[in-house]
């Protein structure tokens, strides 16, 4: 399984929930797989994807918040880990979507194709909730039998990237159409 | 007059209805302040750029929120101010003081406190400078003006600002 193919799982289980997505090929990914107004694609502000979603889902207590990041970039902001699950809000997902690689700069490899174990970091971070993915068939089910909660969830995958176009719109009419579709 | 409790004040009449943190000396009476009256959210965060990012999601979700923090952790915000806040049309207000002034005592704070007001202009962060208790007020002013232009702003916190406890720094 590559990302792309974890994201498309992803995809099918989105209808009320928000969604903060890590910049580069995992934005332009997803929209080329399901863009939505829920759907808040980074351009730039790398390891800040799991801030954003925390920030999202405290200030959002009834929506359900999907945080899809990636290991370069919750590597860059392993304290947001302790943020959030001491805060520990009851609505949001934590999904890591886990190529060892930076793989929009060049698949150049990150720490967790070495000794570094992102669930482990979770769990002493204060997770409660830690679940890790390696088979794409499981991405639903697992995702789906998750309850109210702070959750994170590890996706194992290959690197590798889908062949997509860039995202064409401005950074500002993200913000503008998420915060309309939030207030309908 | 508390100097604490009137800026604790001010941000409350602002509106500003969430507050991340990282602790500085000079903000610890109004951190207690918060942690006392439990009128405003706060959440402390790991550090500074982390802040920015929980506030920008936070503004996306409706509240209007501020970090407390030190001027170093504006070194440690440039990038998430530049290509999150100015590109997304995200107002959020930073509330620094500002260590490595005239008067400082620890060596290592000088250098970032001589560039602060050169850096907050470079990033054309439109400034406050809150260096007397009657420019308290201009908190409210300061956070208008960042929603209006859906913008960041910086209010600095001098050290005579407090006049008569500037022994603690
Ligand atoms: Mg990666």
């Amino acid at each position: 399984m590559k990302r792309f193919d974890a994201l498309i799982e992803i995809a099918k289980l989105l209808v009320n929930e928000l969604v903060v997505c890590n910049l580069g090929d995992p934005s332009r990914e997803l929209y080329s797989i399901k863009d939505r107004s829920e759907n808040f694609y980074m351009m730039g502000s790398m390891g800040l994807t799991s801030s954003i979603a925390f920030g999202l889902a405290i200030s959002q207590p009834k929506r359900r918040v999907f945080c899809i990041d990636g290991d370069g970039s919750i590597l860059m902001n392993l304290g947001s880990l302790s943020t959030i699950a001491n805060n520990n809000p009851m609505n949001l997902i934590v999904i890591v979507i886990d190529n060892s690689s930076y793989g929009s700069t060049g698949n150049q490899k990150t720490y967790t194709s070495k000794k570094t174990r992102l669930e482990i970091i979770a769990k002493g971070a204060g997770f409660e909730s830690v679940t890790v993915i390696d088979k794409e068939d499981e991405i639903i089910p697992k995702l789906k039998s998750l309850g109210l909660g702070c959750h994170f969830v590890l996706i194992k995958t290959m690197p590798g990237r889908a062949q997509v176009k860039n995202i064409p719109l401005d950074p500002e009419k993200i913000t503008i159409r998420f915060i309309k579709a939030l207030s309908k | 007059m508390n100097i604490d409790l009137e800026l604790y004040k001010s941000i409350k009449n602002s509106g500003i209805n969430l507050l991340l943190s990282v602790p500085c000396i000079m903000l610890k009476g109004l951190l207690e302040i918060i942690e006392v009256k439990k009128e405003i959210q706060h959440i402390p965060v790991t550090r500074e750029e982390e802040g920015v990012g929980i506030a920008a999601g936070a503004y996306l979700g409706g509240k209007v929120s501020a970090i407390l923090m030190q001027n170093s952790g504006l070194g440690n915000s440039i990038n998430a101010i530049k290509s999150l806040l100015d590109v997304y049309m995200i107002p959020v207000i930073f509330i620094m003081s500002h260590r490595g002034a005239a008067g400082e005592k620890i060596v290592a704070q000088i250098p970032m406190g001589q560039i602060t007001m050169d850096l907050l202009k470079c990033l054309t962060l439109e400034t406050y400078i809150l260096d007397s208790p009657e420019k308290i007020k201009n908190i409210e002013i300061a956070v208008n003006e960042a929603k209006k232009n859906k913008k960041p702003v910086a209010i600095i916190l001098k050290k005579t600002l407090w006049r008569e406890s500037n022994e603690k720094i």
